[in-house]
């Protein structure tokens, strides 16, 4: 029951929201709406449900261990929106804000999808529940990177379709009975039919890792978290690739199941030292800041796999930084966005000074940079620090200095830009902007400040004291994908 | 009951070499079209005893893939005043060669594929990744946005034909929420190829090509 509610109260909210009739206080309803969905997360968290082993949906370990991160990330950007709608007022939000509460419910729902086609369908849903958040701008630039968004990832998804019809049709070719629960395919294990197993794999990996924006499938990545509102950036990086990470978890336990997980490890290991590398060269090529955070995400979505990859400890590791990650990312996105409305451009080539323009984002923006790169003792630095513990203890020594290089370039690239952005004489720009709408310019209130500053405190925290019960749900997560006979 | 349904597959492979070779765009809709209502028939030939929630997912697909979309697609191709694919990628000789190549190799290919023995003399799977192809053909070969969309359903087409392999172990649940996610997408898409055909004046994808690094 409890389990349905993570879904039906942030879609409730979305159709009261678009039945609301005051653009003011209509975004209002998104922290009232996020609130209780994290409250009833934290509380699952803390007392998971009972699931059976047959549903076709339930709050299971796996959905436990990742879920709440994602209500947390979404409740930080909620509170933010108000404020951030509040000053564009020229928007309207109707559609926005529904669909922003729609995705929270679709992303719940997807982490909570134990049957290979339900799970496509909310991944689907979401995909296009995202569309209106994309071109909230408005823009010529905005439509493009919506076309691009929904071409390739509406592709990517078709593909991940037909690798789960793939896996049924394993599954019947096997002798059984084509049922599509994670559960039911795992228990069929060996019998399941190989080919059609590895055809499965191939195509789901290609199409979820669309969605994740795994590099070569990353293209629409940049456009995407560019043109879009910090906040929609933050809830796709943080929240929507989670499920496609998810889902690449489940899909991997089944093919694990089926006796190729060797074949599945070495293809993760691959496509994510291969993001990782294509992520660490763009970021050291862009000028973009918002460009930039896409290619980190790139990158970071690299480490979830590689760590994946790794064996228990790795999926242990990669769950963590699943929740470091979100954190980390949406305190990035959401001072990346103050600095953008401030300096009204993008780019390290119109943009410089902006630590005397918007001090306090700027320290955010700096510190969450450090955060992201992996310096200690933020989250990310915890949780890299594991999976390359999982690399050396599991002999994949290369695939570990592999690893480590691509950290070092992301942290060139970032930092140089950064820096670039937050250092020097501001420009006429920025400044004149400040003097002559002293009311219309962006003012660093409490309600832009705060979110981003909390989603940081809480990465710090998280990586000094990570919290028993969050250990015992990843643990947890690892024994349901590693069940398999 | 397998010459009918092998009949009705053979038909949408001819449509797909019938699209890649036509560059007025409204053939290319109404192809894509007609392919969509073959498919929808092919659940109710395939199920041998008659059920109504069959027929009920079977009359929705052919309302939207045969009516619903192309009207919408239609609809956006004459506010942007287009007619024509001019100046594809893939030129329309080459593509209708590429587009018989990967009919020929997706026949071969079903052969090497271990099938279950009552598929084996379909053309399900060879028909399924035929249409595959002849979509990827058009969404890399095409500039026009309509081109592409049109490209992108013969994909999901194709797809559907495999799913149809599963048609008796899926519950119905399962294919109507596949049918409905895709229905809303295509809305979805027909809107912003409409916005993007206002903020750009153009139906060209090439005209898309500010955001680079």
């Amino acid at each position: 029951m409890k389990e349905l509610l993570l879904v039906f109260i942030p879609l409730l909210g979305a159709t009261l929201a678009l039945l609301w009739p005051s653009e003011r206080t209509r975004p209002l309803l998104l922290p009232v709406f996020a609130g209780l969905h994290t409250l009833l997360a934290f509380w699952m968290l803390v007392a998971p449900p009972p699931v059976s082993p047959g549903a076709w949906f339930g709050f299971d370990p796996i959905a436990r261990a990742v879920l709440p991160a994602v209500s947390l990330l979404f409740l930080a950007c909620a509170a933010y929106g108000v404020t951030y709608l509040r000053v564009r007022p020229e928007r309207p939000n109707r559609v926005f804000v529904a669909m922003l509460l729609a995705t929270l419910g679709l992303v719940s729902a997807g982490h909570q999808a134990r049957h290979l086609g339900f799970l496509w369908i909310t991944t689907e849903a979401v995909t296009l529940a995202a569309v209106p958040l994309l071109h909230f701008n408005g823009t010529p630039r905005a439509f493009e990177a919506t076309w691009k968004y929904l071409l390739i990832g509406g592709t990517g998804i078709a593909l991940s379709l037909l690798g789960s019809f793939c896996l049924g049709y394993a599954s019947l070719r096997g002798g059984g009975s084509g049922d599509l629960t994670f559960a039911a395919l795992s228990a069929q294990g060996a019998a399941l039919s190989r080919p059609w197993v590895l055809i499965a794999w191939v195509l789901l990996l290609v199409g979820y890792g669309t969605k994740m924006g795994l590099a070569p499938m990353h293209t629409w990545k940049p456009d995407a978290y560019g043109e879009a509102p910090g906040i929609v950036g933050a809830v796709l990086a943080g929240g929507v690739t989670t499920v496609a990470f998810t889902a690449i978890l489940r899909v991997r336990a089944v093919v694990d199941a089926a006796g190729e997980g060797a074949v599945a490890s070495r293809t993760l290991m691959a496509i994510g030292l291969f993001s990782m590398l294509v992520a660490a060269m763009l970021l050291l090529a862009t000028r973009d800041f918002k460009r930039m955070l896409a290619y980190s995400s790139v990158e970071h979505m690299g480490i979830l796999v590689i760590g994946a990859s790794l064996g228990a400890a790795g999926t242990w590791a990669a769950l963590f930084h699943v929740w470091s990650n979100s954190l980390t990312k949406g305190a990035l996105f959401l001072s990346a966005g103050n600095i953008r409305r401030a300096a009204g451009a993008r780019t390290s080539d119109d943009v410089s000074g902006m630590a005397a323009v918007t001090p306090k984002s700027a320290v955010i923006f700096v510190a969450g940079m450090f955060a992201v790169t992996a310096c200690p003792p933020f989250g990310p630095f915890f949780s890299e620090l594991r999976v390359l513990r999982a690399a050396f203890e599991t002999g994949h020594g290369v695939a570990g200095l592999l690893f480590l290089g691509g950290l070092l370039f992301a942290f060139f690239g970032l930092t140089r830009l950064v820096f670039a952005i937050v250092d020097g004489r501001p420009r006429v720009a920025a400044v004149s902007g400040i003097g002559e709408s002293g009311e219309k310019r962006v003012r660093e209130t409490y309600g832009v400040i705060l979110p981003p500053a909390i989603l940081l405190a809480l990465s710090l925290w998280l990586g000094l004291f990570t919290p028993a019960v969050l250990r015992d749900a990843w643990t947890a997560a690892v024994a349901q994908l590693n069940s398999a006979p | 009951m397998n010459d009918t349904m092998n009949l009705l597959i053979g038909i949408a492979m001819g449509l797909n070499l019938i699209a890649l070779g036509s560059s007025r765009l409204p053939s290319v809709v109404r192809v894509m079209a007609s392919q969509g209502v073959v498919l929808g028939l092919l659940p109710l030939v395939i199920e041998r005893d008659f059920h109504w929630l069959v027929a009920v997912v079977g009359a929705i697909t052919i309302v939207v893939k045969g009516i619903v979309i192309p009207t919408l697609l239609l609809r956006a191709m004459r506010a942007a005043n287009i007619e024509r694919e001019i100046e594809p990628v893939i030129g329309f000789v080459p593509s209708l060669l590429l587009g018989a190549v990967g009919t020929i190799a997706a026949v071969a290919v079903a052969h090497k594929l271990p099938l279950l023995p009552e598929h084996i003399d379909t053309l399900l799977v060879p028909g399924s990744l035929a249409s595959i192809f002849t979509g990827f053909i058009l969404l890399v070969g095409r500039v026009k946005a309509i081109s592409q969309v049109c490209g992108f359903l013969i994909l999901e087409n194709g797809i559907y034909l495999f799913g149809l392999l599963l048609l008796r172990s899926t519950p119905l649940l399962v294919e109507s929420g596949i049918l409905l996610d895709v229905t809303v997408g295509v809305f979805v898409i027909g809107i912003i190829v409409d916005r993007i055909q206002r903020a750009f004046d153009s139906l060209d994808t090439r005209k898309l090509t500010v955001l680079r690094e």
